[in-house]
């Protein structure tokens, strides 16, 4: 009876185990080529003048809002629907992508917009 | 925290600084591009090699002492070999690289002519001063944390400091030379091909002393004229003739973006900028920090840390004590994003 009992309460354990929901991987999966130019780009031009970057030692501006965990955060700038379209022409030219942003165009190429797109989302924190 | 170290450690080999965007980080110390550089770059090399085959002598010294055979080591332990090599050996060996040393480096201190182009090099906690002076020694132009010169060509540099010590160093094109508080060391630089050069201060200063650097750039003969063309046609400007105690002519110009209406140019004179930044032609006439006549052509913000763009430059205004921690400059968190464009893009202008 025991043996039954236990035998039963493990498949349950098991079964539940299962069930439950795996943790969501990252909204996107950007190739590797593509994040390191992004990388690159947010050097160059200097985004960590404002923002903590994971990955960038040196600076840690806070002017603007930390990117630590990118890739979890809702709307961006709390405004545009999250998508790669969206992030690469924020990143590229803020005030056009959103009406009223204090975040300056950047000297950004589209194709480099994309990479930094493309770099911001791989900043998953889980 | 350690998942994010991890996650970052896969997608690149090592946090990096925008520093090694921006030039080779730290400047290459054995890649000489002009002849001072050369020979301090030819002795180093030699010093290096000089240690590895004395090094190489004490280990097998080493190994026989231990391991050798009992006649080898009755030798080691000889007073002939003490004599020669402890004595003979390094007089001559000394002896000749000092002779060789000094040689090789005797057009390091040799007098340069009257005629050569002098540039004036204060250092500040935490930023270069850069002047550059005509033939009589006034200062025709005076600029920041940037250095141009032409290709080809010894250059100068008198180097001061307002405070405490620092050094200048441009590694590609010459040894380093201190600046020292109440007296001028000169230092004789000179670039033979081209380019972008990093240059640092070389003695701790304090606080941010890492963060205090400078780009020097060579610029072959055509382009050297352009530069210098373009500089006294868009602002002339004779720094030691503005009269004492006279306001300088106020230029109406107001720089407005399309998204933005604010005047940056008042912005600027109004929260205190002017009282240690220089703009020539405005008010604008402090000296405690770097001069911003030309800030909108210069490359770098912050003395040689970051690019110099519009988002960089609202950024450092914004809150330059996160990016350089203890410089002399407090954050204008107090200003609004507005306020702060507007400031960043009448800056962009001052070229």
């Amino acid at each position: 009876m025991r043996a039954y009992l236990s035998i039963g309460l493990s498949v349950t354990l098991c079964a539940s185990l299962a069930a439950c929901k795996q943790p969501p991987g990252p909204r996107y999966a950007p190739d590797a080529e593509a994040t390191d130019r992004g990388l690159e780009a947010i050097e160059r031009v200097g985004c960590a003048a404002c923002h903590e970057i994971p990955g960038i030692a040196w600076p840690e501006g806070r002017t603007g809002p930390s990117l630590v965990g990118f890739d979890d955060i809702g709307p961006i700038a709390g405004a545009l629907p999250n998508n790669p379209e969206n992030l690469a022409a924020f990143v590229r030219n803020a005030p056009a992508a959103k009406s009223g942003s204090t975040m300056p165009a950047m000297p950004l190429s589209e194709e480099e917009a994309r990479d930094v797109a493309a770099y911001l989302y791989g900043l998953d924190d889980e | 925290m350690s998942q994010r170290i991890s996650m970052v450690s896969t997608m690149s080999n090592a946090p990096s600084d925008v520093f090694d965007a921006w030039w080779d980080w730290p400047p290459p110390v054995l890649d000489p591009a002009g002849p001072y550089a050369d020979s301090v770059v030819v002795l180093a090399w030699a010093l290096i090699g000089m240690g590895v085959v004395v090094t190489a002598i004490v280990v097998a010294a080493l190994y026989v002492a231990i391991k050798g055979p009992d006649h080898w080591k009755t030798k080691l332990g000889g007073e002939k070999a003490v004599w020669i090599g402890g004595i003979a050996f390094p007089s001559v060996v000394l002896t000749g690289l000092l002779v060789w040393g000094l040689t090789l480096t005797a057009s390091l201190t040799e007098p340069v002519p009257q005629d050569t182009m002098r540039i004036r090099v204060t250092g500040y906690m935490w930023w270069f001063d850069v002047e550059y002076l005509d033939a009589d020694g006034n200062v025709v132009m005076r600029d920041a944390n940037e250095l141009h010169l032409p290709v080809g060509e010894p250059v100068v540099v008198e180097l001061a400091s307002e405070d405490v010590i620092h050094s200048f160093w441009v590694p590609n094109l010459s040894g380093k030379e201190d600046m020292i508080p109440g007296r001028v060391n000169e230092l004789v630089i000179q670039a033979d091909r081209a380019g972008r050069y990093g240059g640092v201060c070389a003695e701790y200063c304090g606080g941010p002393h890492a963060l205090m650097g400078f780009v020097t750039v060579a610029h072959d003969r055509a382009d050297w004229e352009a530069w210098i063309e373009g500089r006294s046609r868009l602002r002339p400007e004779i720094v030691d003739q503005d009269v004492p105690g006279e306001v300088p002519a106020i230029t109406p110009a107001v720089a407005r973006d399309a998204t933005n209406s604010l005047d940056g140019r008042r912005l600027f004179m109004d929260s205190g900028c002017a009282a240690c930044h220089r703009i020539a032609g405005t008010e604008a006439n402090g000296l405690a920090g770097p001069d911003l006549t030309r800030v909108g052509s210069r490359m770098t913000l912050g003395a040689g840390i970051l690019p110099n763009n519009r988002g960089t430059m609202i950024g450092w205004i914004g809150d330059s004590q996160s990016i350089k921690p203890g410089n002399r400059m407090p954050s204008y968190d107090m200003l609004s994003a507005e306020e702060l464009e507007a400031i960043a893009i009448w800056l962009e202008q001052q070229k």
